[in-house]
């Protein structure tokens, strides 16, 4: 049994024109030491997923069906003491703004020691010494003074090397970075991804990271999840999704990259846009999108196929892999949805 | 190559009105008012060629919208000046600037803002010709603005919309609609795909190089994109704090970057077929441009930087087709590679 397992898991949203699922078929699982990237478009799904794996989804969001394992315990049965040991201790979260993390009214010390005396109960003097270690552990340059600076007074790149040192101030088996670098310069994102996969590799953190960024998700990760429309649509090694995506939405994204284009020519463009939850078509999500659509994309939602290293939930893999000369291994997963 | 634009020596500073009591200082026995300014552009020079797509890269904060909106005579250059096919045109009055206006159109990064709630998309497109070619008939401009949102990929029944009622990556074809329909023949877009997912990106970066083709358009195009520069433009401008380092052909520079900004920026861009982040580390940080450096303003964060480049401000100079302003380059203490 891994760390953290999540089962199938879907999370709706109660608004007033009624329910919308924004999550669906969620599963997958991650142990200590394993680095799996999240990827899709706005609106997708990802920030809600990682809210919901933390049980931290807030009204008018709730979860309405599946299991969240962590260690063995399912997170919905946690007593709020128990759930607040899980998320401070054990799994810690990166927000994309660092403002969601920093009080700017604190100094980083200050907060860096609050944090640690809600969790663990240690003298301010033992607390200021973790905090200086894990100032180090993420390379800040003068790592004492910055303990008596207010937010304000640091750039976007030491802001998120602050937060990561706070997610690092309990030792968590877990980290979730959602979009940890969207706001920052490519310079500055490259030293932070560096950061985030030394400590990873270094310390067997458990990695999560939320991207919309493949170039990125290709650095980091060891496995990789796709998402459409609040439901997984690919998930499997990063580099097969990479070379060799099955999908037709993953390989209109990748294809769809500058990087893959030839300059100067069109680059290869999706038609359309990915509909709002509450205008989600039957069958397949990406069905109104899709070059390969048949008339089963358009009834039935695709449970997910096995094709190569990579689960894959498309009506049509088996004949787009014939198609590309290769004999694929079929087996249908549990998995079945039917449209409501 | 005619050229088409021409900025010369283009500086911008925007003065910082803090608090009265934090601008007084008492200096020497006297009572003084400390005047500071942030230096968002310090004497740049670019020209643009007619029919080129050129392309301003660099970080947060390095001066590009102050370039582009001081092209566009959106804000008054604090020294230097902005040349239109040869007419100078930063300094005329609103009048003079009119017909100008018509020929340069901008595009911005933000769709939701930069179109009017109130306005449907017909009326959105509308108001320019009024304003620009107010001798046009009714059933022409009718045709006119059917004919630029077929061009754009709305469909022109759409026309009674708002903008609300429409995808990020529509409203921006919207606003690019805007822009095309006074016929101009230069374009400056600031980010204009920056906002946008990768799929609708390169529906909008089709449609920008489509309407080049079909239209012989000029592009200034402003991005902190990398990997779009690369596919988009003819031509690159590297900046760093309101400063130019590099300018070159698109192909030259992402085979060979020779300033050492240039060169540590490209290493940065995330690339499908890297194994893990690799990229030159620069040193220090991104120095506040209050306060500028003395001397070539990356000298802080440079690993080639020596005491001439802290005290003397290296000059854009022309090595075979690529402009570089750097002493390294030119004293040839950089191992190309
Ligand atoms: N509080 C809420 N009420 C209603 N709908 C919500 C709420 N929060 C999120 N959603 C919807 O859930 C869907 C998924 O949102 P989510 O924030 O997870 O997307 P994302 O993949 O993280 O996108 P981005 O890349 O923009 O961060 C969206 O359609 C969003 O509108
Ligand atoms: N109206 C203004 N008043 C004061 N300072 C300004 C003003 N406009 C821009 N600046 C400053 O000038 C510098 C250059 O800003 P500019 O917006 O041109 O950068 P940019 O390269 O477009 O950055 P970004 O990539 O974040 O859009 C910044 O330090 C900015 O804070
Ligand atoms: S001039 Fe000097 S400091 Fe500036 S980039 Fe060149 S080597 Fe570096
Ligand atoms: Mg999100
Ligand atoms: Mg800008």
């Amino acid at each position: 049994m891994a760390l953290l397992e999540i089962h199938d898991l879907e999370v709706k949203f109660a608004l007033r024109s009624g329910p919308v699922t924004a999550l669906r078929d969620i599963s997958f699982s991650l142990d200590r030491g394993q680095r799996l990237g999240i990827v899709g478009e706005s609106g997708a799904g990802k920030s809600v997923a990682a809210f919901s794996i933390l049980n931290l989804i807030s009204r008018p969001g709730y979860i309405s069906k599946g299991k969240i394992l962590f260690d063995g315990n399912d997170l919905a049965q946690l007593n709020p003491s128990q759930l607040r040991n899980v998320r401070g201790n054990r799994i810690s979260m990166i927000f994309q703004d660092p403002m969601m993390t920093l009080n700017p009214v604190l100094t980083v010390g200050a907060q860096m020691v609050e944090s640690l005396q809600a969790h663990t109960r240690i003298s301010r003097q033992e607390a200021r010494k973790i905090a200086l270690e894990k100032l180090r552990l993420v390379h800040i340059p003068s790592p004492e003074k910055r303990l008596d600076q207010y937010p304000h007074e640091l750039s976007g790149g030491m802001k998120q090397r602050i937060i990561i040192a706070i997610a690092l101030l309990l030792n968590p088996d877990i980290i979730i970075a959602d979009e940890p670098t969207t706001a920052l310069d490519v310079t500055i994102q490259a030293e932070i991804m560096d950061l985030l996969l030394e400590l990873c590799e270094d310390r067997n953190l458990g990695l999560i990271l939320i991207t919309h960024d493949l170039g990125v998700v290709s650095q980091v990760t060891e496995r990789t999840i796709v998402m459409y429309a609040g439901r997984i649509i690919e998930m499997g090694p990063t580099k097969e999704i990479i070379n060799d995506a099955q999908h037709p939405y993953t390989q209109g994204l990748i294809n769809a990259l500058p990087q893959q284009g030839i300059p100067g020519r069109r680059l290869n463009q999706i038609p359309g846009s990915m509909p709002p939850l509450q205008q989600l078509p039957n069958g397949c999500a990406f069905h109104p999108r899709c070059a390969y659509a048949k008339a089963a994309c358009k009834e039935q939602i695709p449970a997910f196929t096995q094709s190569g290293g990579c689960q894959v939930a498309c009506h049509m893999v088996a004949e787009l892999v014939n198609q590309a000369g290769k004999s694929p291994a079929l087996e249908n997963s549990p998995s079945t949805g039917q449209d409501s | 190559m005619s050229t088409l634009v021409e900025i010369r020596n283009l500086h911008k500073r925007f003065p910082i009105h803090g608090d009265l009591l934090d601008r007084i200082r008492l200096k020497g026995g006297r009572l003084e008012l400390r005047e500071e300014n942030v230096h968002a552009i310090n004497g740049v020079d670019l020209t643009v060629n007619k029919g080129e797509a050129l392309c301003i890269v660099g970080e947060s904060g390095c001066g590009k919208s102050t370039v582009a909106r001081t092209v566009m005579g959106l804000i008054e250059p604090s020294e230097g000046s902005v040349h239109y096919q040869g007419q100078r045109i930063d300094n005329l009055s609103p009048r003079e600037m009119m017909s100008y206006r018509r020929r340069m159109q901008m595009i911005f990064q933000n769709p939701y803002a930069s179109l009017n709630p109130r306005m449907s998309i017909t009326e959105t497109l509308e108001e320019p010709i009024r304003f620009h070619q107010s001798d046009l008939g009714k059933a022409e401009m009718k045709d006119k603005v059917a004919e630029v949102m077929q061009a754009v990929g709305v469909d022109p029944s759409w026309g009674k919309r708002f903008p609300h009622e429409f995808s990020g990556g529509q409203r921006q074809r919207i606003s690019i609609a805007r822009a095309l329909i006074v016929d101009p023949e230069f374009i400056v877009a600031d980010e204009p795909i920056s906002a946008l997912d990768v799929s609708i990106q390169a529906q909008v970066l089709n449609l920008m190089m489509d309407a080049q083709e079909q239209r012989g358009l000029t592009y200034l195009f402003i991005t902190h994109d990398l990997s779009v520069v690369e596919h988009f433009g003819a031509r690159v401008a590297v900046m760093y704090l309101g400063r130019i380092c590099e300018v070159a052909p698109t192909r030259t520079l992402f085979a060979q970057p020779r300033h050492p900004y240039s060169q540590a920026l490209l290493s940065a861009i995330p690339r499908l077929e890297d194994e893990r982040p690799r990229f030159i580390r620069l040193q220090g940080e991104v120095p506040t441009p209050v306060n500028l450096p003395s001397g070539c303003v990356f000298h802080g964060r440079c690993p080639h930087a020596n005491d001439r480049c802290r005290n003397e401000i290296p000059a854009l100079r022309q090595v075979d087709d690529v402009q570089i302003s750097c002493h390294a380059v030119e004293e040839n203490r950089i191992a190309s590679g």
